[in-house]
C-alpha cells in the first residue's frame, strides 16, 4: 500500500527548477533510499513531504503529494499536524540543549493537551525502547542530551519523532557523521522501525542504501530516473544513468 | 570515465582468458595423445593440472579481493560474480582433459579398437564450444553464447552415435573388446561433459550482459529474448 504518492511534482527555487515531474508512490513499512549525486534535487524531495522547503524564500511548488488521501500541499494544510505524521531525522544530530526527558517529550508538549507525568514518563519509556537506548540511558534521563554519543543523539533525535507517533521518518543522511559501529546500529534500528513506521531515507552511501533499503529511487537533475526494489537497482538497473551512477562511471 | 577498478577489471578479464586457453590446450592434448597414442603427451595433461588449479584459485582470489575493495554494484558485480562461475567451469573443464588422459593411459597400450572418426568430430565440437563461449565471455557477446546453446544438441547426438556404436557394433557382438570400448565410451561421454560446462559459461554470460537468468529456463530462449 502506497504511503505517499507524488503526481507530476514540481518544484523551483526562484527560476531554478529543482523538481521535475516527479511520479513516485513509496510504499508503507517499507524503507526506501534515494540516491543521486549532490544537486539532484534528493534532499529537496524529502523535505517536501513535510513542507520543509516552506522555509526557504522563494520556493514555488506545483503537482499533488498525496498522504492519506489529501495533497499536502494545499494551502489550507496543517504543517503542525502534518510534521507530527512526517517527521525528520537529519544529517547532524540536533537534541535540544535540554535533558534527555525533556527531549523526547518536547514535541508531545507542543502536540498533546495536558498529560500527565505518569503518561510522559510511558513515552519516554516506549520511545526509548523502540531505539533501542532505554537500558543504556534510563538511569540518565535528567542528564543533558547534548552529553551523548553522535549515535546515542541520532538515536535520540529518533526517538524524539517516534514520541509524537508520527507514520512517516524522513531521514536525510542519518549516519553520515557516525562511525562505521554507529552507522551499523542506527541501520539495524532502521530494520527494527519499518515493521511501524514507512521510512524514506536520502543517503550519498550506495553501500548503505544497498544494506539496508527495500526500494531505491535514482535521481539526477531533478527528475526521478528509475524507481524500483534495490536488489534491482543495485543488480541490473534499466538505465544507463543509473547504471553509471552506481559504478561510478558518472562524473 | 576510466575508473581505478576498470584497469582490474581488464586484468580478471586477461586471467579469465588465459585459463580458457589453458583448458582448450588441456583437452587438445589429451585427445591428440588418444589419437597418436602418445603416453608423454597423455601425463603432460596431468601433470599440467597443477598450474591450472593454482590459476583458478589465484582469479578466485583477485574476484574476491575487487569485492571486497570495490563493493561493485551492476554490471561490475554481474562481471565480477560470472568471472568466479566461469573461472570454477575452466577448472573443471581441465579437470575433465584428464580424466580423458587417464582413460588414454589405460588403452594405449593395447590395440586400437577401431578407427577414431567421431570421437574427433565430437573433440572438435566440444574445443569450439569453450572457444566460443570465452569469447563470448570476453566480448559480453550475447549472439556467441546463444550459438554454444545452440551447438549442445549436436554433442548430444555425437555422443550417442558413439555409445551407440561401441555398445551395439562392439560390446553386444564380441564382449572382449568391452574393457577398450567402455574408455571410448567414457570419453565420449567426459566430451559432452566438457559441453555441458560451456553451456554453463553461455548461460552466465547471459545473465552477465543482460541480467536475464536463462539457466533452468529455456522457455526463455525460445521466446527470442
Amino acid at each position: 500500500m502506497s504511503k505517499i504518492v507524488t503526481n507530476n511534482l514540481n518544484l523551483w527555487y526562484g527560476v531554478f527548477h529543482a523538481l521535475k515531474n516527479v511520479d513516485s508512490a513509496f510504499e508503507a513499512n517499507r524503507i526506501t533510499a534515494i540516491i543521486g549525486p549532490s544537486g539532484c534535487g534528493k534532499s529537496t524531495l524529502l523535505r517536501v513531504f513535510n513542507r520543509m522547503n516552506d522555509l526557504i524564500e522563494g520556493v514555488r511548488t506545483d503537482g499533488e503529494v498525496i498522504i492519506e488521501d489529501a495533497n499536502i500541499l494545499n494551502s489550507n494544510t496543517d504543517l503542525v499536524v502534518l510534521r507530527k505524521k512526517v517527521g525528520m531525522v537529519f544529517q547532524r544530530p540536533n537534541p535540544f540543549p535540554l535533558s534527555i526527558y525533556e527531549n523526547i517529550v518536547f514535541g508531545e508538549k507542543i502536540h498533546g493537551d495536558r498529560i500527565t507525568r505518569d503518561k510522559l514518563d510511558e513515552i519516554v519509556e516506549r520511545s526509548l525502547r523502540d531505539v533501542l537506548l532505554w537500558d543504556e540511558l534510563k538511569d540518565k534521563l535528567n542528564e543533558p542530551a547534548l552529553r551523548l554519543s553522535l549515535e546515542q543523539k541520532q538515536r535520540l533525535c529518533i526517538a524524539r519523532l517516534i514520541a509524537v507517533k508520527p507514520d512517516v521518518l524522513l531521514m536525510d543522511e542519518p549516519c553520515s557523521t557516525l562511525d562505521p559501529q554507529g552507522t551499523q546500529r542506527v541501520e539495524e534500528l532502521m530494520r527494527e522501525l519499518k515493521n511501524k513506521y514507512t521510512i524514506i531515507i536520502v543517503t550519498h552511501n550506495m553501500q548503505q542504501a544497498a544494506r539496508v533499503s527495500d526500494d531505491t529511487g535514482f535521481m539526477l537533475l531533478g527528475e526521478l530516473i528509475e524507481f524500483g526494489k534495490t536488489e534491482q537497482i543495485f543488480t541490473a538497473p534499466f538505465d544507463k544513468r543509473t547504471e553509471d551512477y552506481i559504478t561510478g562511471r558518472y562524473g | 570515465m576510466e575508473r581505478h577498478v576498470d584497469e582490474e577489471l581488464k586484468e580478471l578479464n586477461k586471467d579469465i582468458l588465459k585459463m580458457g586457453a589453458l583448458a582448450e590446450e588441456a583437452i587438445y592434448k589429451s585427445i591428440e595423445a588418444l589419437k597418436n597414442r602418445d603416453k608423454e603427451m597423455a601425463k603432460s595433461v596431468i601433470d599440467n593440472d597443477s598450474n591450472i588449479d593454482k590459476l583458478e584459485l589465484a582469479v578466485d582470489e583477485k574476484c574476491i579481493d575487487l569485492i571486497a575493495r570495490y563493493q561493485p554494484l551492476a554490471s561490475d558485480l554481474r562481471f565480477i560474480t560470472t568471472g568466479m562461475k566461469i573461472n570454477s567451469e575452466l577448472e573443471r573443464i581441465a579437470d575433465i582433459a584428464v580424466d580423458i588422459a587417464q582413460r588414454t593411459l589405460e588403452i594405449v597400450d593395447k590395440p586400437l579398437l577401431k578407427p577414431l572418426v567421431d570421437i574427433p568430430k565430437l573433440t572438435a565440437v566440444a574445443q569450439n564450444m569453450v572457444k566460443v563461449s570465452i569469447d563470448a565471455f570476453v566480448k559480453g557477446d550475447i549472439a556467441l553464447a546463444k550459438k554454444v546453446l545452440l551447438s549442445d544438441s549436436e554433442a548430444d547426438h555425437l555422443r550417442n552415435v558413439i555409445q551407440k556404436e561401441l555398445i551395439e557394433d562392439y560390446m553386444v557382438k564380441d564382449g572382449t573388446t568391452a574393457p577398450r570400448a567402455v574408455q571410448l565410451l567414457l570419453i565420449a561421454r567426459f566430451l559432452e561433459r566438457i559441453c555441458d560446462h560451456t553451456t554453463n559459461i553461455a548461460e552466465d554470460v547471459i545473465y552477465m550482459v543482460q541480467a536475464e537468468v536463462v539457466k533452468h529456463h529455456p522457455e526463455k530462449l525460445k521466446n527470442g529474448k
